[in-house]
């Protein structure tokens, strides 16, 4: 196999023009699958017998669920490769992808909300997932806080990059202490993990939503990366060339 | 090991030659403390079960407030350069000021909470575990609060941020700690959650001190 | 002092940015055993930031650091414990004496500590009487002594020291000058920083220029 030539696909220049090139073809493509994936949920999979039409919130609370951790988990990767490799990139696409991320976390706790009061009459319920969310959301704003306090970007990458990597390592810690807590107080009994048994429909419906939301963050990712770069670079010469970048151009 | 003895003992000596530091954290703590049943009303039930959670949350909040200090003074003074260029690994140099800060801040909380636990008519058992929870539990605060500090040392806004990025961290030690306590309360014994605790103990020893050194150096840079 | 791979500090093609700013490249200096280098330039050129380059407390944006012809990565233990730094901070506490803080600071570099010799090298730098108070009741001039005292106590070879004479009266300054004069008579190293005009004789002493030309 031919070797893939890294330090040229992670100098910001080249990065730049291939996320341009990307991003766009990826937010189509998120938007369509989103609609197909909304069409599934909402239209084609059928009533479920226990709890009604007020179920369909899955479709979006489990994508998001599972897009909030997974962009944590992303986000320490690329933390890992800036602290080892001290790549210019990879700490700011650790940094694009935290908006996103706090996106989904807050996104999944309001569906959760949503969710839990018709079901169960409550707006929130201290389920052991719901919580888990939460503090994610709590590591993600952490992230986000000292990322943009910082002044000078490199120190901003790698103080983001040490946060997420101890992040990542503290989830699966803090998820288990939180069920531990979740079940020794048994005022909790209702459960949000306790989700309809699928039929094929709703799997399909759910994973449409998944891939739509996995473009959505690679769009979002690309496009937001490409920005931070022009912040970045924006006293080299090629960024001075760009098109973009001439007086009288509008961005 | 001679330079961390040398640091822990600076700390501790600096420290006592100026006590109000070390005394308003641990006034903070008794004053949140008695704060709780001005709020919440006198009646005993109510106090013996919020008091293992309040005086939890009280150890919490009052190790924040002095985690704040562990290494902005050294920042300001130069001498955290020093350790820098010491040729001392910096891990140990970190042991010596996490060390430092538990003597300082942890300990007093613990020696205290008996005193504290009266307030809450809190019976001889309960008071047991929960000293003893703090006991291995207020030096996991400081271990991975030390992080924390390290990543926020002289940014603006420093306090709260700190407070931002490192209470999540600290959510499973608050869960077994005060989980000790109520699951004495509640007839099931408090060896699991204690346990557990020293777990994190471990675990938190074996690690915040390098990842500390990593936030340090990312810091001064 | 002799070594047999005595060759001291060496950079190559060293860049330094900061703040976005290049403020140099492709250095190349070289400090042998019986050197001194005097770092000059206006505010804002470079010189703290060389400073911390040379120490490692901050990393090049490109170049290299030798020491004794080894690339420093490979010998950086051995560089911290032949280097000492002495920087704007004083890097003393003010709650401790000034005997405590020279112990503290032969602790943490792992070096032999007296009593005797801590407060002959104070009464060097013209502290007398003093070395038990606590520093907050001592002068700024006074802390500086008591900082350039660790000259006298250590044994390290290269000497990086960023505004020395700061704060100094005449009669500390020609003390300090005496102290890195001998120091270089012996085959050590001392790079330096200072606005001041200083004349150093004996030995080979140079000065750089950073900034614009």
């Amino acid at each position: 196999m031919r070797r893939i030539p890294w330090t040229h696909y992670a100098a910001p220049q080249t990065f730049y023009g291939l996320a341009g090139v990307w991003w766009p073809p990826l937010a189509g493509l998120a938007l369509a699958l989103a609609l197909a994936g909304m069409w599934v949920g909402f239209m084609v999979a059928p009533t479920d017998a226990q709890q009604g039409e007020g179920y369909r919130i899955i479709f979006v609370h489990v994508p998001a669920s599972w897009m909030s951790m997974i962009i944590y988990l992303a986000m320490a990767f690329w933390g890992v490769v800036c602290l080892v490799f001290r790549a210019r990139l990879a700490g700011m696409l650790s940094q694009a992808l935290a908006p996103t991320g706090a996106l989904f976390a807050f996104l999944s706790l309001w569906t959760g909300a949503l969710w839990g009061k018709p079901m169960w009459g409550a707006w929130w319920v201290w389920d052991a997932r719901l919580t888990s969310e939460l503090i994610l959301f709590f590591l993600y704003i952490g992230f986000i806080a000292l990322t943009s306090a910082i002044e000078d970007p490199r120190r901003a990458d790698r103080a983001g990059a040490l946060v997420a990597i101890v992040g990542a390592v503290n989830v699966p810690i803090i998820y288990f202490s939180v069920k531990w807590w979740n079940t020794l107080h048994q005022g909790a009994s209702v459960s949000l993990t306790r989700a309809p048994s699928m039929a094929q429909t709703m799997l399909w419906g759910m994973l449409l939503m998944a891939l739509a939301c996995w473009a959505y963050t690679v769009a979002m990712v690309l496009y937001r990366t490409r920005s931070l770069i022009l912040q970045r670079e924006r006293h080299t010469d090629w960024v001075a060339q760009l098109p973009e970048c001439q007086p009288g151009v509008r961005a | 090991m001679n330079a961390l003895w040398s640091l822990l003992r600076r700390d501790v000596l600096l420290a006592l030659r100026r006590p109000s530091e070390v005394l308003t954290v641990v006034f903070f703590f008794v004053v949140v403390a008695a704060l709780f049943p001005l709020a919440v009303g006198p009646e005993r039930t109510t106090l013996r079960m919020l008091a293992p959670g309040v005086l939890w949350v009280g150890a919490l909040l009052a190790s924040l407030l002095a985690l704040n200090r562990l290494f902005e003074a050294d920042h300001r003074d130069g001498t955290l350069e020093q350790m820098l260029l010491s040729g001392t690994p910096l891990t140990l140099l970190v042991v010596a000021k996490i060390a430092a800060h538990w003597v300082l801040c942890g300990l007093p909380l613990v020696l205290l909470v008996p005193l504290l636990g009266v307030l809450f008519d809190l019976s001889g058992d309960a008071l047991g575990v929960l000293a003893l929870s703090l006991l291995i539990g207020t030096p996991v605060l400081s271990c991975l609060g030390a992080i924390g500090a390290a990543l926020t040392l002289g940014l603006r806004g420093g306090g709260v941020l700190l407070a931002l990025l490192v209470l999540p961290l600290f959510v499973p030690v608050l869960v077994f700690g005060a989980g000790a306590v109520e699951a004495l309360a509640a007839g099931l014994g408090s060896g699991a959650h204690l346990s557990v605790l020293m777990a994190l103990l471990l675990l938190s020893g074996l690690f915040s001190p390098w990842a500390c050194a990593q936030a340090l150096r990312i810091a001064l840079e | 002092m002799a070594q047999v791979n005595a060759l001291g500090l060496q950079t190559r093609d060293l860049a330094c940015a900061r703040g976005g700013k290049t403020l140099f490249a492709g250095l190349n200096l070289s400090v042998v055993p019986g050197q001194s280098l005097h770092l000059q330039g206006d505010n804002g050129s470079g010189k703290t930031s060389l400073l911390r380059l040379l120490c490692g407390l901050s990393e090049p944006a490109a170049g290299e650091l030798l020491w004794d012809g080894a690339p420093m990565a490979l010998v950086r233990e051995t560089y911290l414990r032949e280097m000492l730094y002495l920087g704007h901070a004083l890097a003393l506490k003010e709650g401790l004496s000034a005997l405590e803080n020279l112990h503290f600071a032969a602790a943490l570099m792992d070096q032999a500590w007296s009593i005797d010799a801590a407060t002959a090298a104070l009464r060097q730098m013209g502290l007398r009487e003093r070395e038990h108070l606590p520093l907050q009741v001592l002068s700024q001039g006074q802390k500086r002594r008591v900082a350039l005292a660790r000259l006298c106590l250590s044994p390290a070879r290269l000497w990086l020291l960023d505004e020395p004479f700061v704060a100094l009266d005449s009669a500390a300054c020609t003390v300090l000058q005496g102290l890195m004069q001998a120091h270089v008579a012996q085959g050590g190293m001392v790079v330096f920083t200072s606005h001041q005009a200083v004349e150093l004789s004996g030995g080979d002493n140079r000065s750089l220029r950073l900034g614009a030309p």
